[in-house]
């Protein structure tokens, strides 16, 4: 039995249907009926970069690391094309230089430690809870204001919007008022 | 966007100005592409550069960075003297009937000021910028005839009072040879550019602005992109296929983050945080039009204080109401560096961001880490931020800050949905697995959350009450899925409406906001961010297949105007086209066959067509508004725009905006000269930082004399942003592996630089060495006679990675516009030698 990559896929049910190929018909048309030879699963997703939303076919082995990376002929918005960022998502994943414990750089210290996750994010909440009650402002005059001024938060448009929207609901409920992120920059 | 990336194969001429999707959304050409190639459409670029877009066009206007104003008002005043308008759209969607206060006084006669300037706050008094209104008598919903106070309309936009007439005035001093004069371009090329695009006020032809940073990141950004919004009404190309304001924004989910809110004044959905002068939720809420959709903005605000405080949340406490923080004045990026720069912030939380490369005056506001006791980053590589104790020329023991770095899973390790430019909503699923011990953001969030609920257990004080009762439960491990859940909104008991019917039973995903809008006991309802309301309900794939809206990959088009309904889930309502009642005349029928999308079935007394209709669906064309009463019935089956309390779009902005109704022509704070339309040389709103000024670092601003040249920053495809997800990976780096500048062979000739020598640019607040790229894409301009050169270089460098270079930043100015705050990266004045 061939089974066709677009079948493989299987992603949300994604079927046939009226195609309209602006652009790398023959790419698209390919996907369609390319017998799978590599031993990997390949799953639909969306480039993290710019804001077009281009669908990338990303391509793993049994562990999990990306070995290809290609245009999703399924995806309205760029049919197939990717641009050189995208196709990059593969080093992206396995790059040496990728984050791969908790690092801790102590006050005056020259270099990193290696730390846990139930450590770090223990002492965080100290360094916060320390930081927010030495600051917390309550009330002006009859207004509860319930704000610090001393703690701020940065950073989220490369980031999922589930992420986004626990970031803002963490920094509102700790009266973080100085919230802002690449939207404004 | 209000249009979405597919649609611009609709459009019939693509003016590109502020933006280079060529190098920058690449993508995009596919569909620019196809609407040159399939409908014959004119491209046109004006940028002050010759970019990759430009190569690709029909017409290239040059023009100086910081002029946009002037080109647009040129082209503004080229569509009102040559009545290329679309009149029937402009006197039934806009406010150009309507009548000014007759002691409003404009630039023209006010030295390049509007009416009601306060030299001493530097802001407006808008009292001269409201309408005239006259009394009608209405019924309310009670039936009783009341006396209603509405904005007076004109019988003939000649009228010398009405927003038309006044647009005209504004904009006749516009002309192509002031345009010449203030921006550079020649009056050839922008009549060509006049020519091509004006022509899309005709009903049967759209045309589209596609801007990104080249239009905000100005003191004037707000007024670049209100003058845009004024020609697309005036041409009638907003709401209609292949029209719009479009920007092009910029990181993935960049729309998504600030739908969520990561902006200091802000919650969720555009709602609004509260100041300092709203003490309760009652004075919050009358901030909402009461004539508008926004009639339902304290519903929205409920069912959020619901899904944040949940039990804690009762109508007898304001729905915990004063559990939000209330801000006090400006928190915005500038304000915020300049609050560390002085060691008032003390701890800083970084998710995915490098604000190390990536902030204006760049070595200022790197000076504020030092002064913070502690740091929290969540990042996939170490970044220039995270190490900038140990920085070249740093010495690590003179920093006392603290910093915890967290190993975060990317895009491809992790779930969740991103919202593309077109507020299109995809949902990526986890394909790949994290490194090591990189965590999903998520997983890192809650954990923090849960380390602070266990910090604070059993406080007793009411200043610990938003945390400990902060409705947290997603899971363990924390699940996207159940956050979109939350977002999208959930039943917490049964929903019903007015006559006790049952809408959502308990625990069930909310449909659509609507819901929110009709409910009778809405409060029964958390729901994290309205505008998202429907995209985690199961929908139809187009195929009978049901799934979470996001997750769809439909591939029906019906139309073939790429609307693609099946495919993910738009917000507002999987409404592709906003404002797309404007798409059909105001008797209900299509502009024109070619360009059909929403009309009125006067059969079935429904709007319909192949996108959600942005209007109340069986309200008739020519419904009469009641003026007494209560959001959309306050308006008419011609108010095409429901979110305003007048139901038109607004040419003339009597409120929201800090430097005026209209947009005019203000220098950039860095300039080589004087502002040729009025003495007035900057937005006189802005606010100027002095920080420190004089010295090394510090809140410098420059002079012509010292620094003749105008710079700008640009992108490039193989780098993102501020490098940090570009400039680890060989790939990338190797195509592009460090600083540049970009500067004209004159330029070139003039300085003795050679392509490929190194070279010092310096401005008012620092010195950079770069590779001079010396190239015929730049030109000279001629400014009002004087010769003036411009040279253009990539932000994206810094010291950590295999890519590195000096940070354009380094030079960029503390200066932001007059209302969002948003910098000034664009234009500012520098100096250039050969080392």
């Amino acid at each position: 039995m061939e089974i066709s990559r677009r079948d493989f896929l299987k992603v949300g049910g994604a079927a046939a249907g009226s195609l309209l190929l602006p652009v790398g018909a023959a790419a698209a048309a390919s996907a369609a009926t390319f017998p799978l030879r590599k031993r990997v699963g390949e799953a639909a997703s969306v480039c993290p970069y710019c804001s077009v939303g281009c669908g990338v076919i990303v391509a793993t082995d049994a562990q999990g690391h990306i070995i290809n990376t290609e245009g999703d002929p399924d995806n309205i918005h760029n049919r197939g094309a990717l641009d050189p960022k995208s196709v990059s998502i593969t080093e992206f994943g396995n790059d040496p230089k990728r984050l791969k414990t908790v690092l801790y750089r102590a006050p005056n210290s020259d270099k990193w430690e290696v730390k846990s996750w139930d450590w770090a994010t223990a002492e965080i909440a100290k360094r916060v809870k320390a930081t927010r009650d030495a600051t917390f402002k309550e009330k002006e005059g009859d207004v509860t204001v319930n704000r610090t001024e001393a703690i701020a938060w940065v950073g989220g448009a490369a980031n999922n919007n589930e992420d986004c929207y626990l970031a803002a609901k963490f920094a509102r409920a700790l009266g973080i008022v100085y919230l802002e992120h690449q939207a404004r920059i | 966007m209000t249009n979405h990336w597919v649609d611009l194969k609709n459009s019939d001429a693509i003016l590109i100005i502020g933006g280079n999707p060529a190098e920058n959304h690449p993508a995009s050409f596919l569909w620019i592409t196809k609407a040159m190639e399939e409908r014959g459409a004119k491209l046109i670029v004006a940028d002050p550069r010759f970019t990759r877009s430009a190569a690709k066009a029909d017409v290239y206007a040059p023009l100086r960075s910081g002029t946009d104003i002037a080109f647009l008002g040129g082209l503004i005043n080229y569509t009102l003297q040559n009545k290329l308008y679309n009149e029937e759209y402009v006197k039934a969607f806009t406010n150009a009937l309507t009548l000014v206060n007759a002691d409003y006084k404009g630039p023209a006669d006010a030295n390049g000021l509007f009416s009601g300037f306060s030299a001493d706050s530097k802001s407006y008094s808008t009292a001269t910028w409201q309408y005239q209104t006259e009394k009608v008598k209405a019924k309310d919903a009670a039936g009783n005839e009341i006396e209603v106070s509405v904005p007076k309309q004109a019988a003939s936009l000649d009228d010398p009072n009405t927003v038309f007439a006044i647009l005209k005035k504004h904009y006749a001093r516009y002309t192509p040879e002031m345009i010449a004069r203030v921006c550079g371009t020649p009056q050839d090329k922008f009549l060509e550019v006049a020519k091509a695009f004006c022509a899309t006020g005709a009903p049967d032809k759209s045309g589209t602005i596609l801007y990104a940073m080249g239009q905000t990141q100005h003191t004037v950004g707000t007024q670049n992109v209100r003058s845009m919004a004024i020609l697309q009404l005036l041409l009638g190309n907003v709401g209609v296929p292949g029209g719009g304001v479009n920007a092009l924004r910029g990181e993935s989910n960049v729309q998504g983050s600030t739908d969520m809110a990561l902006l200091f004044g802000d919650l969720p959905g555009y709602l609004g945080l509260p100041t300092n002068k709203q003490a309760d939720l009652k004075t919050f809420l009358t901030k909402f039009d009461n004539t508008s959709y926004w009639s339902n903005g304290g519903r929205f605000v409920t069912t959020l204080l619901k899904a944040w405080w949940g039990d804690a949340a009762t109508k007898d406490n304001d729905y915990a109401f004063n559990y939000l923080p209330k801000t006090a004045g400006n928190y915005s990026w500038l304000a915020l560096f300049e609050a560390m720069y002085k060691g008032t912030i003390k701890g800083l939380f970084v998710m995915g961001q490098n604000p190390y490369v990536c902030g204006p005056n760049a070595r200022f506001e790197r000076k504020g880490f030092e002064n913070l006791d502690w740091m929290v980053v969540q990042e996939v590589f170490d970044t220039e931020t995270s190490s900038f104790w140990r920085a070249p020329g740093v010495d690590p023991k003179s920093i006392k800050t603290e910093v915890f770095l967290l190993p975060a899973a990317n895009a491809m390790e992790k779930a969740g949905s991103v919202t593309t430019s077109g507020r299109l909503i995809q949902w990526r699923n986890k394909v790949a697995a994290p490194p090591g011990d990189a965590k999903e953001d998520i997983w890192i969030i809650d954990k923090m959350l849960r380390a602070l609920k266990a910090a604070y257990k059993g406080s007793a004080a009411a200043k610990d009450r938003p945390i400990l009762d902060l409705v947290w439960e997603y899971g363990e491990p924390a699940n996207a899925e159940l956050v979109a859940r939350e977002i999208n909104g959930y039943a917490l008991d049964p929903v019903k409406d007015a006559a006790g019917a049952v809408l959502v039973a308990k625990g069930a995903v909310l449909p659509s906001f609507a819901t929110i809008a009709s409910a009778a006991n809405y409060d029964a309802i958390a729901c994290g961010n309205w505008i998202y309301s429907g995209y985690w309900n199961l929908a139809d794939d187009g195929t009978g297949v049901m799934m979470p809206a996001a997750k769809r990959r439909g591939q029906k088009d019906p139309g073939g105007m790429g609307t693609y309904p099946f495919w993910g889930w738009a917000w507002p309502a999987n409404r592709h086209i906003v404002y797309n009642r404007a798409s059909a005349r105001p008797n209900g029928a299509a502009w024109h066959e070619s360009k059909k999308l929403v009309w009125w079935d006067a059969e079935k007394k429904i709007w319909t067509g192949y996108d959600v209709p942005d209007f109340a669906p069986t309200k008739a064309p020519d419904a009469k508004a009641n003026p007494a009463g209560v959001g959309l019935a306050a308006q008419a089956g011609t108010d095409a725009f429901i979110m305003k309390a007048d139901g038109k779009a607004w040419l003339f902005a009597r409120a929201g905006l800090a430097e005026g109704p209209l947009p005019e022509h203000y220098e950039p704070l860095e300039s080589p000269i004087s502002n040729l339309l009025s003495k007035t040389q900057i937005n006189p709103v802005v606010k100027v930082w002095d920080s420190d000024k004089g010295k090394d670092i510090g809140d410098n601003v420059g002079a012509p004399d010292k620094f003749p040249i105008v710079c700008t920053t640009f992108r490039l495809t193989e780098h993102w942003q501020s490098g940090a997800m570009s400039r680890y990976l060989p790939w990338l780096s190797e195509t592009q592996p460090g600083m540049f500048i970009e500067l004209s062979k004159e330029l070139a000739a003039e300085k003795g630089i050679q392509n490929g020598d190194t070279v010092q640019v310096s401005s008012a607040r620092g010195k950079i060495k770069a590779v001079a790229m010396v190239t015929a894409r730049w030109k000279p301009y001629t400014i009002d006679g004087k010769k003036v050169h411009h040279v253009g270089m990539p932000w994206h460098y810094s010291w950590q990675g295999i890519a590195t270079g000096d940070s354009a930043n380094d030079l960029t100015p503390h200066v932001g516009d007059g209302n969002t705050m948003i910098p000034e990266y664009k234009a500012f004045l520098v100096e250039i030698k050969k080392v």
